[in-house]
């Protein structure tokens, strides 16, 4: 039952690795939301700002996304 | 693993039920017939690569063959795909990048059609993989980095040395950026390819779940539309998504461009 318990330590990590996916969703909504707060209080400059929207949210994504390939490692790679 | 989990609460009940592991769509496999994938083997992803590039091909040509004052539906779509990048090149990475625009609109081109064609059922999608997408971050960062060099010298260096900062915080900011700079491919590869793996297998765990569930309990038959509901909400997300980070390959080549041609902070 040696090996049993890395693989236990590995599902755990894995789950635990699942937390950083909360982080990303925190900081894409944060993102999304004050380009929101901003675009309601000057719709005109609204436009222009959409690419660093995006650039903002892809860079937030970014992260939970490595979290996720963390994951992905330790359940099929470990 | 989880795939034998998933397996066998499946297979337990009912050995003939649908048994099949959601990371199984990413295998790449010999296109004709079995066997194993050397360097020259003509894969599924080389495959769908090629549909790819036909369809690109397909759109860009029959777009602007007709060339008519009043555009045709397709050719508003590939006049629209043009605009579309020509002015986030113009916009994000100012008018002297204009001559690096036909990289950029083929980059973007590439996976956007590469994205959207992976969603057809039964489709492979080559940007899922790392090994796709890695080429793609590493020739924007090669270009992007010999090309600072080439136009502006030893002041690409700039780029690392924060002229705005105070001057004993400058160090510490020149490594931040130098780490952040080597980091660039490698964030730049693994968001599009992590999107792509992460939403595909998303709906494949659903569709794993739909029949797995009718067969093994009572409630099967509330929870299986429910799980169906889910997969076309995943779905058109994924669709949203495809484009997203389309979008997001080229603006973020447009901004690591933008840096190589005016490194001064």
């Amino acid at each position: 039952m040696e090996g049993d318990i890395v693989q236990m330590g590995a599902y755990i990590g894995a789950g635990l690795a699942c937390m950083g996916m909360g982080g990303a969703a925190v900081g894409v909504g944060n993102v999304a939301g004050n380009y929101l707060a901003g675009a309601l209080r000057n719709p005109s400059a609204a436009a222009g700002q959409t690419a660093t929207l995006f650039i903002g949210i892809a860079f937030a994504e970014a992260l939970g996304i490595f979290s996720f390939l963390v994951a992905l490692l330790l359940m099929f790679a470990v | 693993m989880a795939s034998e989990s998933l397996g066998m609460e499946a297979g337990a009940e009912k050995s003939d039920g649908l048994v099949f592991h959601p990371m199984d769509q990413f295998i790449v496999k010999p296109f004709f017939g079995e066997g194993a994938v050397g360097t020259f083997t003509f894969t599924n992803s080389s495959f769908w690569m090629v549909m790819t590039v036909l369809a690109a091909t397909a759109l860009l040509v029959l777009g602007t063959s007709g060339r008519s004052v009043i555009p045709s539906r397709i050719q508003s779509i590939a006049e629209l795909c043009y605009g579309f990048i020509r002015k986030m090149v113009e916009d994000v990475a100012g008018k002297d990048a204009l001559p690096y625009f036909p990289y950029i609109m083929t980059l973007f081109v590439f996976i956007i059609f590469a994205n959207f064609l992976g969603l057809l059922p039964g489709a492979f999608t080559p940007t899922s993989h790392i090994a796709v997408t890695a080429i793609l971050a590493m020739a924007v960062f090669l270009t992007v980095t010999v090309m600072g060099f080439v136009k502006n010298g030893a002041g690409f260096l700039g780029l690392f040395w924060v002229s705005s900062a105070p001057l004993p915080l400058r160090p510490v900011l020149a490594l931040i950026e130098v780490i952040s700079y080597f980091v660039r491919p490698v964030s730049h590869s693994i968001r599009l390819a992590g999107n792509m793996m992460a939403g595909h297998a998303v709906i494949k765990v659903f569709a794993a779940f739909a029949p797995m569930i009718l067969l093994s309990t009572g409630l099967g038959l509330l929870v299986t539309p429910l799980s169906i509901l889910a997969i076309t909400a995943v779905y058109a997300l994924e669709v949203l998504v495809a484009f997203i980070q389309a979008y997001v390959f080229t603006i973020l080549t447009c901004v690591y461009l933008k840096d190589a041609l005016h490194p001064h902070h």
